[in-house]
């Protein structure tokens, strides 16, 4: 029993470790710092994959559960953080704010990405949920000497915490309806109750609208571009996919959880935040003219796109999702790497950059069409799996909006390639280059590309996750 | 374990929902931003008071302990939090809401 709660955690345990050494460290030049965190990763890495064999077992009495769907999770975000991380080091250097603590906050983050991703029990997903929160704010804020940024988090913070405060009342109400904070209790208890029950409305409310905020879905979507547009870029790159991620994984454990059978309950609350999202998103999208927003406004959209699959609410949507998720953590880390390079964050400071720097603008071309979601890339087998499912369900009309919007998508990104296929010109852009950025929005772009031609291994690995 | 039969269940629910919405009202409605992150703990101690009231009626420990763990978290977003609000003062010399409005189109 020992063994098994050690074990359960044991990842979640050695990204916390590491990252916490890594406040206490000191050295001249940040490399180190960059070589301890591969190091933390490789080992959570090991762990997750050992998990494997051991699918099934739970740690600390249910609190814990190691299954496919909470590996497939991790997974993604230890991608995400890990080329964040590595592509963040030039940046932060250039920033002048190249501190440990920077790669540290980026493990204890995922340390309680770890908790949302496999946690079964409320309490367990409520800390996780925070040691998230809590690190974002501080990375938000990272740059102190940056206004933008300290306003950022300010925004961030404020908003964060009211989030949290809504989803621990509807926690409160449901554990007072089930008696239990352990999922298959409340499962089991709730069994019973009527969808109709204002009981049941007062815990599910709070508890779907807190989560929407986390994953940054309108109406709740009001912090995504002021805090994506103000924290450093890799974080930027972090926060909207890996926290998105593990946001996702806690909203599907508990709806597809104890809540299921209350379907009629927050149906129709997902339903019109999908559509919102789809809207806001790619309608706020079209008149920006800083990139960075543009591309907050973007992942906007996407999440809605991503919510059809929970819409749709067949086996297919559900592994649309997590294809998807996947697909749009490579895509969205990769352009906002991609911008970190640059030293203007405006649309036109694109301008002449095919001539310039062609093979960047190559990588970014790339990441635009799979985020528009044009064959052959992979942005096309996620968007084609959401709307298979939503074909499969019969959801015509929420089909027919969401390929609308994909169609105003096309407007925006191809801005920003018809920049780069301008004449360069008289001050442009400079570039700031190392060879761990190379490699690691190299690896997004390839991926972009290669998931989209050969799309079974991802579509095999989305299956294996549910089953 | 004493009785608090005096008093029935549904007052401490509709005194935690009361204290809630005004934690929520203050966020909405107050420009000073000390005050609205004042008004996000009364929404957590709200949430504390539910717990509390749902785990002596329960007769289980479970909803005590989630409040032990809710204090944790509103100390350490507090800490995080005033931090973050210090720089902003630094940078900007005001703590008012709405003047703090730099990130727009």
């Amino acid at each position: 029993m020992q063994f098994n709660n050690l074990f359960s955690i044991l990842p979640a345990a050695v990204l916390a470790l590491f990252g916490c050494v890594l406040l206490l460290l000191r050295f001249d030049s940040s490399r180190p710092y960059l070589i301890f965190l591969a190091f933390a990763e490789l080992l959570a890495a090991i762990g997750l994959w050992r998990q494997t064999d051991f699918l099934g077992f739970t740690g600390f009495r249910g609190a814990i559960l190691i299954d496919p769907f909470g590996i497939a999770f991790n997974a993604i975000c230890l991608v995400a953080g890990l080329i964040c991380a590595v592509g963040a080091y030039r940046y932060m250097e250039r920033e002048d704010e190249d501190h440990p603590e920077f790669y540290g906050l980026i493990l204890l983050a995922q340390s309680g990405m770890y908790l949302m991703n496999s946690g079964t029990e409320l309490i367990t997903v409520f800390i996780g949920l925070e040691i998230t929160a809590v690190s974002f704010y501080s990375l938000t804020g990272f740059l102190r000497s940056n206004p933008r940024s300290s306003e950022a988090a300010l925004k961030y913070l404020l908003l964060g915490a009211f989030s949290s405060g809504l989803l621990l009342y509807g926690f409160s109400i449901l554990y007072g309806l089930s008696g239990s904070t352990h999922y298959l209790n409340i499962a089991s208890m709730l069994a019973t109750r009527n969808s109709r029950d204002p009981l049941i409305l007062m815990a599910i409310l709070p508890i779907v609208l807190g989560l929407l905020f986390k994953i940054a879905a309108a109406p709740l979507h009001m912090w995504a571009p002021d805090a994506y547009e103000g924290a450093p870029t890799p974080v930027t790159a972090y926060l909207a996919t890996a926290s998105k991620a593990a946001g996702f994984a806690l909203l599907l454990r508990l709806i597809l959880g104890p809540l299921h059978d209350l379907r009629p309950a927050w149906e129709g609350l997902i339903t019109f935040a999908a559509i919102a999202s789809l809207t806001v998103g790619n309608l706020a999208a079209i008149t920006q003219s800083s990139t960075k927003r543009l591309l907050a406004y973007s992942s906007i959209g996407h999440v809605g796109y991503i919510l059809l699959g929970l819409v749709a609410g067949n086996k297919t949507g559900i592994e649309a999702m997590l294809l998807y998720l996947l697909v749009y953590t490579l895509m969205t880390t990769g352009a906002f790497l991609l911008l970190s390079a640059l030293d203007r964050e405006g649309v036109t400071d694109f301008r002449g950059l095919l001539y310039r720097h062609p093979g960047v603008a190559l990588l970014m071309i790339l990441l635009l069409l799979s985020l528009a979601g044009l064959p052959p890339t992979a942005g096309f087998v996620a968007k084609y799996m959401i709307f298979l499912s939503l074909v499969q369900a019969r959801q015509y009309w929420v089909a027919v909006i969401a390929a609308l919007y994909v169609a105003v998508s096309l407007y925006y990104y191809f801005r920003i390639i018809r920049e780069m296929l301008h004449n360069p010109d008289d001050s442009p852009a400079t570039l700031t280059i190392s060879t761990g950025w190379r490699a690691a929005v190299g690896l997004t772009a390839i991926l972009s590309l290669g998931l989209g031609l050969n799309p079974e291994p991802v579509l095999a690995w989305a299956r294996s996750a549910l089953r | 374990m004493p009785q608090l039969n005096a008093v029935p269940m549904s007052w401490y629910l509709i005194l935690s929902a009361i204290l809630f919405t005004l934690g929520v009202a203050g966020f909405l409605f107050r420009r000073n931003i000390i005050t609205v992150f004042m008004s996000i703990e009364l929404m957590l101690n709200a949430v504390n008071l539910s717990f509390v009231a749902f785990s002596h009626q329960l007769r289980q420990v479970d909803g005590q302990i989630f409040t032990f763990f809710v204090m944790v978290v509103a100390a350490a977003e507090a800490a995080v939090g005033l931090a973050i609000i210090l720089t902003v003062f630094k940078n900007r010399q005001t703590l008012s809401i709405d003047e703090v409005s730099s990130l727009k189109n």
